[in-house]
């Protein structure tokens, strides 16, 4: 009985550096530095961007809809407004929005996984069967009845999308917790008879972290997916303030005059959702092979039904 | 229900019914059950989210400078003053008997307006399903037997690049390309009535081509990358190594012996990318004004349209139960070791 706490006072150090292995193991890859350097990219384009904007984003300054011009590169939008000052200021807001969705759909799916598979029973069965309910919402549509019955407030926003995360995230979790649940260590753990809490914090959270380092990046990716949708078809951000996903709707119309107005914006997009899951993709190849590696980021990423999930011990 | 869902009790049922009938018979049963069950609770979920819409149904009908009679009388013939509970049955009971009411935007009966759209959504995602099915599992299974071929490299890194690509960029980017800015070959909206719906999009099937074609490469990625993991795996398993060393051909050897078994996980991925279609649509109808019911819930939703917006929502749910008992069954055909009875 000495061994466990031994362990586990030695435990969370080399863990914690554990996760920083993978992430750096993980950017030696060819895949993990071209998406870490894509994404990196446009984070720093949005982080810069409205500091070095050459013109306020809100005001008129010239012809809408017109092209590029030696004073404004990339033209201007369908009020007359400078299009690369929006798209340098149209990013931060979305960035950061989305990622504090993640940081919700990710830790409150991650608690009710957990608590499925390691309290097994009729809690299990009503946490997943609340999660098929919720999962029968398409995404987009369960963040937009959200989005319009609580109101496009930001941190509003940031609930909803956080929310259409969750069930998602608690079946991979779910899954991946069933199999540790059931290792010797836990076992041994549990009869020295410790709370449930800390059995599922101090035992069985740590030995999740493949799972949780692709869940995280999975859901950062369709948490910025989500909310420039949504800020596209108007229920997101709102104007006048600058997004890439409005500007893309607003411009539309002037599209065979100036192009730029959105091309510019969804290529920013573009850029940034395929970066981030080019480097998640290269966070599963590293922790669990090519194969399985594969195989958990396309489960994972359509709707969460992990078929067998092995966490390496 | 619950209690036949935790694992120690499901076994022996399971066990039990195994015995008396049909697998496949009893996986529907217990399927459909489970998926009336979710209906309910949608159900339950759809009417009270609606009933949280800021402003009742009264004042959006009549905006806010209404005066306090007329919403007074509109709330009356709605039935708005009722208790919510006798207002969530009147509407539950009409839906089964198929009286849907009527849109609080336009007066017209719901399924006068959502009807021609349903079956519009339905071409699109039917449309796009298969074609992205069969290019998910052609090019799955081709890049397999080119594995570590320049042909497979170059497969898996193009699909790894629109993998997660947001559906409205890649129907933008559609627009960009082939019918605005470089080329006008093809239409990039569906000039059609879109409210009433009266002309239907296969009229011009070249309406079609960009939606259709958004959607495919939307979902095409995930179906690719699992079938060529699947086949790898099969093709490295030793039964297909027996096979080939029986002196089968290479063709025979894949298509009787590799392909029944990798095609079982990536159906589960097939099902799973129609009901990711079912959300799809939205973004993509919206781009390209597609009278589809995603354009319609988009619609509904800036009027608050409770009436369209509650119905919409129930049909998405109920695809996406049918499509999990479909799936679920298929899969079961599809995998020779689980499906035999008794």
């Amino acid at each position: 009985m000495a061994a466990p706490p031994a362990q586990r006072a030695a435990g969370p150090r080399v863990r914690r550096r554990e996760w920083l292995h993978v992430l750096a193991a993980a950017a030696r890859t060819p895949r993990g530095i071209t998406g870490a350097g894509l994404a990196l990219l446009v984070v720093l384009v949005a982080a810069i961007g409205p500091f070095v904007a050459p013109h306020p984003p809100l005001a008129f300054v010239t012809v809408p809809g017109s092209g590029p011009s030696s004073k404004f590169p990339l033209g201007s939008d369908i009020l007359g407004r400078d299009v690369l000052s929006r798209v340098l200021d149209g990013g931060w807001q979305l960035l950061l929005m989305a990622a504090a969705a993640m940081l919700i759909g990710v830790v409150l799916g991650t608690a009710a996984g957990i608590a499925a598979a390691q309290l097994r029973g009729w809690r299990d069965g009503l946490i997943m069967r609340t999660v098929d309910v919720v999962l029968a919402f398409p995404q987009l549509v369960f963040a937009l009845l959200l989005v319009s019955i609580l109101g496009p407030e930001r941190w509003l926003l940031v609930i909803a999308v956080g929310f259409s995360h969750v069930p998602q995230v608690a079946r991979v979790i779910r899954a991946a917790a069933l199999d540790v649940s059931e290792r010797d260590f836990v076992k041994a753990v549990e009869i020295t008879g410790v709370r449930q809490s800390k059995l599922m914090s101090g035992e069985i959270l740590p030995n999740l972290l493949t799972p949780l380092m692709v869940e995280a990046g999975l859901r950062l990716t369709y948490s910025i997916v989500i909310m420039t949708g949504l800020s596209f078809i108007g229920f997101g951000l709102q104007p006048p303030s600058p997004n890439w996903g409005y500007m893309i709707n607003e411009n539309r119309i002037i599209l065979t005059t100036n192009p730029w107005a959105v091309v510019a914006p969804a290529l920013l997009i573009a850029v940034l959702t395929v970066g981030l899951n080019t480097f998640t993709d290269a966070i599963a190849r590293v922790a669990l092979g090519i194969e399985r590696g594969e195989k958990l980021i396309v489960e994972a990423a359509v709707t969460g039904a992990v078929t067998d999930i092995e966490i390496p011990a | 229900m619950t209690a036949d869902t935790t694992p120690k009790a499901r076994a022996p049922a399971e066990a039990g019914a195994r015995r008396r009938s049909h697998p496949i018979a009893w996986l529907i049963w217990t399927r459909t059950a489970l998926g009336v069950v979710t209906l309910f609770v949608v159900s339950i979920l759809i009417f009270a989210a609606t009933q949280l819409l800021p402003g009742n149904a009264a004042t959006a009908v009549l905006g806010h400078n209404a005066s306090a009679s007329a919403v007074h009388t509109l709330e009356l013939r709605l039935g708005l003053n009722k208790p919510a509970l006798t207002q969530y049955w009147d509407w539950l009971s009409g839906v089964l008997r198929g009286r849907l009411g009527t849109s609080l935007a336009n007066g017209q009966p719901v399924w006068t307006l959502v009807g021609p759209r349903l079956l519009n959504s339905l071409v699109l995602v039917a449309l796009a399903g298969l074609i992205g099915t069969v290019l998910g599992v052609g090019l799955g299974m081709f890049a397999a037997i080119r594995r570590d071929k320049p042909a497979d490299h170059a497969l898996s890194v193009s699909t790894l690049a629109v993998t997660s690509l947001p559906e409205f960029v890649v129907a933008i980017f559609l627009v960009i390309l082939f019918s605005t800015v470089l080329w006008h070959i093809l239409p990039g909206v569906s000039p059609l009535e879109s409210t009433s719906g009266a002309i239907e999009p296969w009229q011009d099937p070249t309406e079609l081509v960009l939606p259709v074609a958004a959607l495919v490469i939307v979902i095409v990625p995930y179906i690719f990358r699992m079938m060529r993991a699947a086949t790898i795996e099969a093709l490295e398993s030793d039964y297909v190594e027996m096979a080939r060393l029986n002196g089968l051909s290479p063709v025979r050897v894949l298509l009787r012996h590799a392909l029944p078994n990798a095609i079982a996980p990536t159906i589960q991925v097939i099902g799973l990318n129609f009901l990711y279609l079912a959300g799809g649509i939205v973004l993509v109808e919206f781009v390209f004004d597609y009278p589809g019911i995603g354009q319609g819930l988009v619609n509904a939703v800036s009027d608050r349209d409770i009436p369209q917006i509650q119905f919409i929502v129930l049909v998405l749910a109920a695809f996406y139960v049918v499509m999990n008992i479909v799936t679920d069954v298929i899969s079961l055909l599809a995998t020779p070791r689980r499906r035999v009875a008794r």
